[in-house]
């Protein structure tokens, strides 16, 4: 796959010397949804910023498609989309009127059937008359997102795109943005909601204090790093684990009710064969016995309290 | 050139105006007409020609350029100042659009607001008194100058300004005494020479003054001098704009 976004040893120190990004190096790939991962103030938004043009870079580059996006910032712009995390609408103007505006913002002639059909998509067909100070948040962040794809972008940046919206139109959200990608749109999204990009990213990147400190394929992270637990409901609650099993390094949880064997399935496999052998040698009976991995956020978290 | 884009600023800023059409026109229509009771009929009455032209008539070019002035500038400094205030200037810093590009739309648009109620007040004034352009021509381009300079300098206002309270505070203490001062309502040469030469010092007098001239051929200063002093704070207010947008300040971080 190659890459539609390039950024190049990019660093920002703002006026007050605060360093917000910090010698970053990134490739987003052509027709992938990048999950950017980061606690508040990480830099997430410097660097959507960055790239979009809003915020001026301290040293480095930014190549859109191969376009410096300072020296040809037309040709980089009229890339992109952008969806800012606050709801910035003018709330005296119309849906109609505010996607069109942005159409024309970024050069196109007037299309109205594209535009009602990303209204369609985003359920505002019936609103599109609507004036925008009359519509509920989730509503006005699809406007935000209908102002974002009236130029017919190949790369669309979603800030914290779900934040403050409910789970169900949060799933719809989800619903969208898989179509743009399948309609061959490349989306970076920042986002506080591990479960978004384990949801939705093909790779992720998790920035802390400026730094990129990690990226990677999320299916692959979650394998290399992820560490599973099994745990043995007791049908007797234990006072102390038997000698025999020392070797599991097992846990007693629950007031003795639970034996719980964590594993890092990168280290090898797990003798779980060999550990229900031993707990029933050692005539310990258990009703329910299940697994868990862990999850994107216990990965982040262990990467950023680091 | 993205000429699209420069239609949809200016469009959109000319809508906003339209909008608030009642508060756009008839505010300075009925500040004219109060200006007229007062300074044409009660106190005018009792003043005598000036340079053989009624103390009525004299005024219009002044009350002309008082409205131009201040609607130039709270037009264009409200509007880039209120994309920065909802947060949507991210869609303008964000778009393929220039920094010439964005000025002609913005200023464009105040500059044709402060005009159109230019014009509206030049209608009214001839109700009330008999008004004559002896030289249509300058009279336009005088207009437009002042119109588009001070269009810029409300733009680049509107871009220092971060609170409403700064929005305000030039036109206020700066250009209203400005202006007020600089021949809108007398000749500078009925003031003493020493006050004469202050009010040289003040851009609006050069401004007025030829504007006046363009009327009845009576001026403060030449005609040259009055065009000339445009030209360079056009290019005054250009070069800082051009500033502003080459170094992002108080756009972008």
């Amino acid at each position: 796959m190659t890459s539609i976004i390039q950024i190049q040893n990019l660093s920002k120190t703002y006026n007050t010397g605060f360093h917000a990004l910090k010698d970053i190096s990134l490739d987003i790939k052509r027709g992938e949804i990048f999950a950017l991962l980061g606690p508040n103030g990480a830099g997430k938004t410097t660097l959507i910023s960055v790239i979009c043009g809003i915020v001026n870079k301290s040293s480095g580059a930014v190549l859109v498609d191969g376009h410096d996006n300072v020296t040809d910032f037309r040709a980089t712009r009229k890339m992109i989309g952008l969806v800012p995390q606050e709801l910035h609408l003018s709330f005296f103007e119309t849906v109609w009127d505010t996607i069109k505006f942005s159409r024309k913002l970024f050069g196109k002639p007037d299309d109205d059937a594209y535009l009602e059909k990303i209204l369609q998509q985003l359920s505002l067909l019936d609103k599109k008359h609507s004036k925008i100070g009359t519509l509920s948040g989730g509503m006005k962040r699809r406007v935000l997102i209908a102002k974002a794809l009236s130029h017919e972008p190949t790369v669309l940046f979603l800030d914290e795109p779900t934040a403050g919206v409910d789970v169900e139109l949060r799933k719809d959200m989800w619903n969208v943005v898989r179509g743009l990608r399948d309609n061959g749109v490349t989306i970076i999204l920042t986002t506080h909601y591990i479960e978004e990009a384990e949801e939705m990213a093909d790779r992720v990147g998790v920035i802390s204090k400026g730094a990129m400190i990690l990226v990677e394929d999320k299916t692959a992270l979650m394998k290399k790093m992820g560490q599973k637990k099994l745990t043995l409901t007791l049908e007797k609650p234990l006072v102390a684990l038997p000698k025999k099993l020392a070797k599991f390094n097992l846990q007693l949880l629950n007031n003795g009710s639970e034996i719980s064997y964590a594993y890092d399935v990168s280290k090898g496999k797990p003798d779980i064969a060999g550990l229900l052998a031993d707990v029933q040698a050692a005539k310990i009976g258990y009703s329910d016995i299940h697994t868990a991995q862990n999850s994107l956020e216990d990965i982040f978290m262990g990467l950023v309290k680091q | 050139m993205n000429w699209r884009a420069v239609v949809a600023i200016f469009t959109y800023e000319m809508k906003r105006f339209f909008r608030t059409l009642f508060q756009s026109l008839i505010s300075p229509v009925i500040s004219t007409v109060l200006y007229f009771i007062v300074f044409g009929a009660a106190i005018g009455s009792r003043i005598t020609q000036i340079d053989g032209v009624s103390y009525g008539a004299f005024i219009v070019p002044g009350l002309i350029m008082l409205s131009i002035l201040t609607q130039s500038i709270s037009n264009a400094s409200f509007g880039i100042y209120f994309p920065k205030f909802s947060g949507t200037i991210y869609e303008y810093l964000s778009a393929p659009v220039s920094a010439l590009e964005m000025v002609l739309g913005f200023v464009g648009a105040a500059a044709a607001k402060s005009i159109l109620i230019g014009l509206v007040i030049l209608a009214t004034s001839a109700f009330f008194v008999p008004v004559v352009i002896l030289h249509p021509f300058w009279m336009i381009l005088f207009l437009l100058l002042t119109a588009i300079t001070f269009s810029l300098f409300g733009f680049i206002i509107g871009l220092w300004a971060d609170g409403f309270e700064k929005l305000q505070i030039i036109p206020l203490l700066v250009i209203t005494p400005l202006t007020f001062l600089g021949g809108s309502f007398y000749s500078i040469h009925v003031l003493p020479e020493f006050w004469q030469n202050v009010s040289l010092f003040n851009p609006v007098v050069y401004l007025i003054s030829g504007f006046r001239w363009s009327f009845y051929e009576i001026s403060d200063v030449s005609l040259s001098v009055s065009l000339g002093m445009t030209f360079v704070f056009l290019c005054i207010c250009l070069t800082a704009v051009a500033w502003i947008f080459r170094t992002g300040y108080r756009l972008k971080s």
